[in-house]
């Protein structure tokens, strides 16, 4: 037997609190379902399974508070789903503050810190109360009550057998066997054996006269003393009372938290082997690729649908494709001289390369990929709790909840949209009242909208609320030293100050919205991300939040422009065309600048070697190219490039963590000839570019004034 | 040759500890997370000595599986044991009646988990 002083149980710990995070947030989409009236009895007993598997696991690291709480948790759940409570409004609110409380215990006991020791004892008691019929007792009593033993209690149960073998004579003592049986079955769960062998025939059948025998078979915990009081009155006299405990000296050790329901066959592997043998065939008549070949090849393997693989060792994986494909890049690039006449293998290797990296990395960026729901799915909650909070209705909509973005992504955007929702809350729907009076439903509408949009996901929180008060935002900014007075401003440029540092509209800090370090820190966070946050926002209408997010942080698809000496990366995704304009079509307006017409549009034309400061490159529009690409926003803007030099994948170093963030560029990466290219961030270049422009037409302005 | 456990557990920690403990002891082990994966490993499995199987788990409990396993004529023979808490005492009963062979408490140590699969498959 395995000595255990080595099973050390830290190592499944880490598993445990990982499935906890998956079961409680399981506990909570279910939950909120409950409270919102589409209660099935599946979703009651998936509630339940967590609650279980929580506490099962946690039994098994001796987590006595986090069991104890679950203990009453489950105890409820259990008589919900079998119908002896009833699921109330109220008692699913219960089940809700329920989830919270032992998601406590669960960080708690992972950061291994201690909670008050009536930490959510108010919610165990509405729990508990749950079975009494929903009456909330405040008082901790009926918790108290049901307290499970975390440890296995000392008197455990055991399997017995009874031969009870009644004198004839027993009727005539004023015994029943009857009521011994029905003594004995009320120790445990019980299996009775009748031996009819002594009835005779009926005509010599005395009525008052004993002829059965029985053997019964109960589990039981109550011990060897309590069925032998079953018989205290007959055992010896009356009857012969056999009991016997099932089992050898191990099987004795009762209370051990196991134990066997009948003795084993003493000939179990005589049994079993033929079983086996014949069972062998049958497993081997299955069609091959139902499972390896082999004898004993299908033990070990792991019928799950999923496994859990440590997120370092996809990094790993992710990185290493990264480099790969740099590798592969730089291949092409040598080879590219070669052509397929010459070395008609190798460039069919090359290709093949190609491709199969690129299979690659997309599969192991699907690793990383995650369903947004998981992000969305406390929003919720989150919207019905708040609004109860401020006195406001609102209603949320969700959509897009399927689409699939980088795990990383995903758990960096929790706290963000969680401060969007609450502004939103908080700051755009108004009162009921104020609703009304302004001709709008009472009840607001949120949308939480997911998409992917040009290589990108876009989730956009949107509500229909008085949206951003302009004036008051540009007094706030003008007041803190964010902007000058009198600096002319779009109302664009205005919606987007509420994302400065230390900027708060809230008259009063409320605690729902923060203290005023809100928005900009959700930028940061999203920034963090590699992604973008933009506010659009009608006066009266509602405002909407749009965040762009990338949908792998490794590696995209580029377009390697040059600009003078310099390489730059476009991505791919963001480019709609690129052009020579003519002269007719390339023109300076006054007060906006550099203009492009295309197809009756005007583009704004950014020209990279003024907004970079590069030197050697084409300054005449109608001799480099415009690249026409779109932001994340849908606006259009040309990029003035010397030229294409080609698509290809590159892999995203990050500048910030390397070097530090530079406005206009989203991050680097390393050529298939060993250089540097920066990536061109092109929601940042429209706008470096408008005040570039801004400046430049001031300046010309300026010197018209001075002349 | 090493005897085969097949652990029936929804709870990866759970399936992680009944696995490491045999593992380590010299059995072979094969782990399904529900009675409906647990069917098909069984089927695919060679040969299955013990099963141990949690109760409450999604797609099929284990009871049902328990059944399921008890009507397959080749094993009518093989020891199911069923992984119970301390309070479900009604569980315990279920498994019984299922044709469970034994069960076990959890939280066990593995001191317990190896005498009992001991017992039941020497």
């Amino acid at each position: 037997m395995a000595d255990d002083q080595s099973y050390d149980l830290t190592r499944f710990k880490a598993t445990y609190f990982e499935e906890c995070a998956e079961l409680l947030a399981a506990a909570e989409e279910t939950l909120t379902r409950l409270q919102e009236g589409g209660a099935s009895a599946d979703d009651l007993n998936a509630v339940f399974r967590c609650v279980h598997s929580i506490k099962g696991g946690g039994g098994a690291f001796a987590f006595e508070d986090l069991v104890h709480f679950a203990h009453v948790f489950e105890t409820s759940m259990d008589a919900l789903r079998s119908g002896r409570a009833e699921l109330t409004p109220h008692v699913a609110d219960i089940l809700v503050r329920g989830n919270d409380v032992l998601g406590d215990f669960v960080r708690a006991a992972q950061e291994e810190t201690a909670l008050p020791a009536d930490h959510g004892a108010d919610v165990k008691a509405q729990l508990a109360s749950i079975l009494t019929g929903g009456t909330p007792a405040p008082a901790p009593k009926p918790a108290a009550a049901a307290p499970p033993a975390p440890a296995p209690a000392k008197t455990g149960f055991a399997t017995w057998t009874i031969r009870l073998t009644p004198a004839p004579g027993l009727l005539k003592t004023g015994n029943d066997p009857l009521l011994m049986v029905r003594e004995l079955a009320g120790l445990g769960d019980m299996d009775v054996a009748v031996d009819a062998s002594r009835l005779p025939a009926l005509a010599e059948m005395d009525a008052l006269a004993a002829y059965l025998a029985w053997t019964f078979t109960l589990v039981t915990d109550k011990g060897r003393a309590a069925i032998e009081e079953v018989f205290e009155f007959v055992a010896g006299d009356s009857a012969d009372v056999v009991i016997e405990q099932l089992g050898d000296a191990v099987l004795a050790e009762e209370g051990d938290g196991w134990g066997l329901f009948a003795p084993m066959p003493p000939a179990a592997d005589a049994v079993a082997a033929p079983v086996q043998a014949a069972a062998a065939p049958t497993a081997g008549a299955h069609p091959p690729g139902a499972k390896p070949a082999g004898g004993e090849a299908g033990a070990g393997g792991i019928h799950t649908s999923s496994i859990r693989v440590d997120l370092d060792r996809v990094d790993r994986l992710v990185n290493m494709v990264g480099e790969l494909v740099i590798t592969q890049a730089m291949l092409g690039q040598q080879a590219s001289g070669f052509s397929i006449e010459s070395h008609p293998e190798l460039v069919q290797g090359l290709q093949e390369l190609s491709h199969h990296t690129r299979e690659l990395q997309e599969s192991v960026m699907a690793i990383r990929a995650q369903p947004v729901k998981a992000l969305f799915s406390r929003a919720p909650r989150l919207v019905r709790d708040l609004s109860t909070k401020l006195g406001k209705q609102a209603r949320l909509v969700m959509s897009g909840e399927g689409t699939e973005v980088d795990k990383t992504v995903i758990e960096q955007l929790s706290d963000p949209l969680t401060h969007l929702i609450r502004n939103s809350l908080d700051h755009g729907i108004e009162s009921p009242e104020e609703r009304m009076a302004n001709g709008k439903p009472a009840e607001g509408t949120i949308h939480l909208g997911a998409e992917h949009r040009s290589g990108r996901v876009i989730i956009q929180v949107s509500d229909d609320g008085k949206g951003i008060d302009r004036k008051r935002v540009l007094e706030k900014a003008i007041e803190k030293g964010l902007v000058d007075r009198g600096a002319q401003m779009t109302d664009e440029q205005i919606d987007q100050m509420i994302f400065a540092p230390g900027f708060s509209t809230a008259a009063q800090v409320s605690d729902v919205s923060g203290r005023g370090v809100g928005m900009d820190v959700v930028r940061r966070n999203i920034q963090d991300v590699g992604g973008r946050v933009v506010v659009q926002s009608t006066p009266g209408q509602g405002s909407r939040f749009i965040l762009s997010l990338p949908l792998t942080l490794a590696v995209m698809d580029g377009m390697l422009v040059a600009v003078g000496n310099e390489r730059y990366v476009l991505p791919l995704t963001n480019i709609v065309e690129s052009l020579r304009p003519t002269a007719q079509q390339a023109r300076t307006l006054v007060n906006v600048g550099d203009v492009l017409t295309l197809r009756g549009d005007y583009i704004r034309l950014i020209r990279l070697y003024d907004l970079f400061g590069i030197k050697n490159a084409i300054t005449d529009s109608t001799r480099g190219l415009v690249v026409v690409v779109e932001t994340e926003g849908g606006d259009r803007i040309g990029l003035l490039v010397d030229e294409l030099l080609g698509q290809q994948q590159v892999v995203i170093k990050s500048l910030d963590s390397n070097y530090r963030p530079v406005e206009g560029i989203s991050a680097a990466t390393i050529l298939g000839d060993g250089r540097v290219a920066l990536i061109l961030d092109v929601g940042a270049l429209r706008i470096m570019g408008e005040r570039l422009n801004r400046a430049q037409v001031e300046a010309a302005a300026a010197a018209q004034a001075a002349e | 040759m090493g005897k085969c456990v097949l652990a029936v557990d929804d709870s990866k920690t759970m399936r992680d500890m009944v696995s490491f403990t045999l593992r380590g002891a010299g059995y072979t082990v094969v782990e399904a997370d529900n009675g409906v994966t647990a069917l098909k490993a069984l089927q695919a499995a060679a040969k299955v000595d013990v099963i141990i199987t949690d109760v409450n788990m999604p797609e099929m409990d284990g009871i049902t599986l328990v059944r399921k396993i008890r009507a397959q004529p080749q094993h009518a023979g093989t020891p199911v044991l069923i992984l119970t808490t301390e309070s479900d005492q009604s569980k315990k009963d279920e498994g019984r009646s299922a044709g469970a062979t034994g069960w076990i408490v959890k939280p066990f140590s593995p001191d317990k988990l190896l005498q009992i699969v001991a017992k039941v498959c020497p």
